[in-house]
């Protein structure tokens, strides 16, 4: 997310009056030292304004961005990647306040290129060697099942979509994204269930998830190998 | 039968030798298997580790295990399969915040399946890489062989076990099962149970199938 801070002067009036006034005084013809003069006398008004006139007062008014970052892994889930960038799917991402869609489509065939549909800005890639900066300026994940990707999604502490891909024969994947969903840590769904996921979806009420006890297993391997 | 041995005496010799070599082999056989889960004697200074880098998530697991290893698990070598490059790519990325000072090795070894590859196609791709372990293991000859559950492990694991008996190397299996599974053990696992000298599992629901697996209270990576 980014946001655009639009400073708006109060008395556009006063700013523009006294420069205005002066330069109704200037006669034809210029001169270099009229103008330098002139000038200078606009430079000093502003600052004077600034300063000391009250009446001149800021307000400041946020835009923001909200993105989605769609990753896939090293798999290839064109029903996925199509999906998300489809019509029905992009009209809800807006209607949610989103306004641009990353999608990272692995091994797919169904390559996503940059363009503008939906009110969303689009774009996408296949691979990067690391995609921890994508996660970081993404508002919304939304990914595949793989256990990397999930961990890495929720140790940034980020909202999560999980889409199992049915079309997997060993489809052991339902079981991570279902145990996190039981525990509140994700949302989980299937490509026909997305639409009505990502229309109800209540990201406040998502749990962050717990530390590991990575240093539990050193510990444990220690003390059995006598190290 | 008896008379080609009477003509034929040192073909006798040949043959009792061969029935002796193969029942030393499979008394050596069971007590390997028999003491396979035990404690090691001899206390090292340090235990060198190969980890057995898997596709995508596998590897990432793996690494962060790696981490949480004191300096005295070193040095650290992997097994990559040949068609896998990101692999490559995480390890070095971990190596290099490990310190440039740690040299670490990288072997690789044909995969013994890709995804969705035919059962009967496995089997002869297993073979394959069976025979790229064996080379790996003679070279590398690890304390300790770490395991998340892909299948290039398995190849790993029995030429390990072949060399135990042989008593080649002494090399400890320690297989991690992936925190993606929760209900049900991967086939790796599954054949692995019996032969790991530590079996890890992440989720507690594990335990009811795989009593003497060992659960530290939570996810480990």
């Amino acid at each position: 997310m980014y946001c655009i801070h639009h400073i708006i002067a109060n008395d556009q009036e006063t700013f523009l009056n006294t420069p205005i006034l002066f330069l109704a005084h200037i006669k034809c013809k210029l001169h270099f030292e009229h103008v330098f003069s002139g000038l200078s006398f606009i430079f000093m008004s502003l600052l004077f304004l600034i300063l000391i006139d009250n009446s001149v007062s800021f307000r400041t008014t946020e835009i923001c961005f909200m993105s989605v970052f769609v990753t896939v892994g090293t798999t290839s889930f064109d029903e996925l990647t199509e999906l998300v960038t489809s019509e029905p799917i992009l009209k809800i991402l807006e209607t949610k306040s989103y306004s641009s869609l990353l999608v990272q489509y692995g091994r797919g065939h169904h390559q996503v290129k940059e363009c503008n549909t939906a009110g969303l800005k689009i774009n996408g890639y296949r691979y990067k060697d690391s995609i921890s900066g994508d996660i970081t300026n993404a508002d919304l994940v939304i990914s595949h099942a793989g256990a990397g990707t999930c961990l890495e999604v929720l140790g940034a502490r980020k909202p999560l979509v999980v889409v199992v891909n049915e079309k997997l024969m060993d489809n052991h994947q339902f079981e991570l994204a279902k145990q996190l969903h039981q525990d509140g840590h994700l949302l989980y769904c299937t490509c026909s269930t997305l639409g009505s996921t990502l229309s109800e979806m209540d990201l406040q009420s998502l749990e962050p998830l717990p530390a590991p006890k990575t240093n539990k297993f050193g510990e444990d391997l220690t003390l059995h190998f006598q190290l | 039968m008896s008379c080609i041995f009477r003509y034929f005496p040192p073909m006798k010799m040949a043959f009792l030798l061969i029935i002796g070599l193969l029942v030393l082999f499979v008394i050596r056989l069971c007590y390997v298997l028999f003491h396979l889960q035990e404690k090691p004697l001899k206390a090292l200074k340090s235990r060198s580790v190969l980890a057995v880098a898997g596709s995508g998530g596998h590897t990432t697991e793996i690494v962060r295990l790696l981490s949480s290893l004191p300096s005295t698990f070193r040095p650290h070598s992997y097994v990559v399969a040949t068609s896998d490059k990101m692999s490559v790519t995480k390890i070095e990325s971990f190596e290099s915040t490990e310190g440039s000072e740690n040299k670490f090795t990288l072997y690789k070894i044909p995969r013994s399946r890709e995804v969705s590859q035919s059962w009967g196609s496995t089997i002869i791709t297993t073979f394959h890489a069976c025979l790229a372990s064996f080379p790996i293991m003679w070279k590398s000859r690890p304390d300790i062989l770490l395991c998340n559950g892909p299948g290039t492990c398995i190849p790993l694991c029995i030429v390990a076990l072949i060399y135990k008996v042989l008593g080649i190397c002494a090399t400890d299996i320690v297989f991690v099962e992936s925190m993606c599974r929760v209900t049900t053990m991967s086939l790796s696992g599954k054949i692995l149970y019996p032969f790991a000298n530590r079996f890890y599992v992440q989720w507690p629901q594990l335990l009811q199938q795989y009593p003497n697996a060992i659960y530290l209270g939570g996810r480990l990576v």
